[in-house]
């Protein structure tokens, strides 16, 4: 194993990630609270939403301390969503367009 | 491993990863029920990716407008109605049970049993009261008239969206709450002292923050946006 033991490190660092988690998702519901509209909204959704998921996986599931070679394992493929989601955003925008010409004519 | 960690730190991170792969060794220095997660972990990305990449193409070509999540998700409360405040109160449930249990695979590998046990119970109990606020929450959408093929708020397509994210994910927290108390378990009967390892306790911790993590995602998406 290349650690002694598995994943040890102090408690502390998880109780301050556990403290950050919160702090962020109280900044995302303000976020709707205070009902934010447009641009602004969404970056700031999407700026905590990949905050906090980015410190889950580092943190709490340990992939900070991995070596790369399974951080690459795992990281990487899923960037091939975005094509997915890219592809089904293009496919979605012209399903609308085409029903909304139907409904003109 | 055999491989000598001062010969392995001389290299560049690309040049190890270049290693790990070609040497005649195992690819990944972790134990196989580890890596076997996070791989059943990454297809369980991708099917959480297809249901929300499914919802945004729903809601982006739909004509009838989409249903208002802060109005459809608020609660009556103290003589007024506070929008999310389920869901909300969901999310930091969830999180709670997260940060339980990183401390209880910390435990574990300190070989400290009974706080281990402690905390993971309570993860466990913190998971099935999110499930029952979710069944509070389907319940209450139900009575109000919400069904996968029509709503009483607008787009059809919320309903199919919303009982198919939210019940995979509350699927997942089901089963992960039993998993967790199995785990529990054997951790208590010394089953993991006899076998020397703790690793299958960080091993659930892996599966349950990742149902927290899909939680991040569906809260973004579905209830925010």
């Amino acid at each position: 194993m290349s650690q002694a033991e598995g994943q040890q490190h102090p408690i502390k660092i998880y109780l301050w990630i556990w403290l950050l988690l919160f702090v962020l998702s109280t900044f995302s519901y303000l976020v709707d609270y205070y009902h934010l509209q447009g641009y602004l909204r969404w970056s700031l959704i999407i700026v905590f939403m990949l905050l906090k998921a980015g410190f889950i996986v580092a943190i709490f599931m340990h992939m900070a301390w991995e070596r790369l070679a399974l951080k690459f394992a795992i990281l990487l493929p899923p960037l091939c969503l975005l094509i997915l989601i890219g592809f089904m955003a293009v496919e979605g925008d012209y399903t609308f367009f085409t029903r909304g010409a139907a409904f003109l004519h | 491993m055999a491989h000598d960690a001062a010969a392995d730190a001389a290299l560049s991170p690309l040049q190890q990863v270049a290693g790990d792969f070609s040497a005649d060794k195992n690819a990944f220095s972790v134990p196989w029920g580890k890596a076997m997660m996070w791989i059943f972990l990454l297809s369980d990305t991708f099917i959480f990716t297809c249901f929300l990449t499914s919802y945004m193409n729903v809601r982006m070509s739909t004509t009838t407008p989409w249903p208002f999540p802060s109005e459809v998700f608020a609660l009556h409360m103290f003589g007024q109605d506070i929008p999310l405040i389920l869901i909300a109160i969901m999310t930091f449930v969830l999180i709670t049970s997260s940060g339980t249990m990183a401390m209880a695979v910390n435990y574990g590998y300190r070989r400290h049993k009974r706080n281990t046990v402690l905390l993971m119970v309570a993860t466990a109990a913190l998971g099935a009261t999110f499930v029952s606020m979710q069944a509070f929450e389907w319940t209450k959408l139900i009575m109000e008239g919400a069904r996968p093929w029509e709503n009483p708020w607008g787009a059809p397509q919320f309903g199919s969206a919303f009982f198919m994210i939210t019940g995979f994910h509350g699927l997942h927290v089901s089963a992960g709450v039993i998993y967790l108390l199995v785990v529990a378990n054997r951790v208590r009967k010394g089953f993991y002292d006899k076998r020397g390892s703790y690793e299958m306790v960080e091993i659930a911790g892996l599966y349950w923050h990742f149902v927290d993590l899909v939680w991040v995602f569906i809260f973004a998406f579905f209830y925010l946006w």
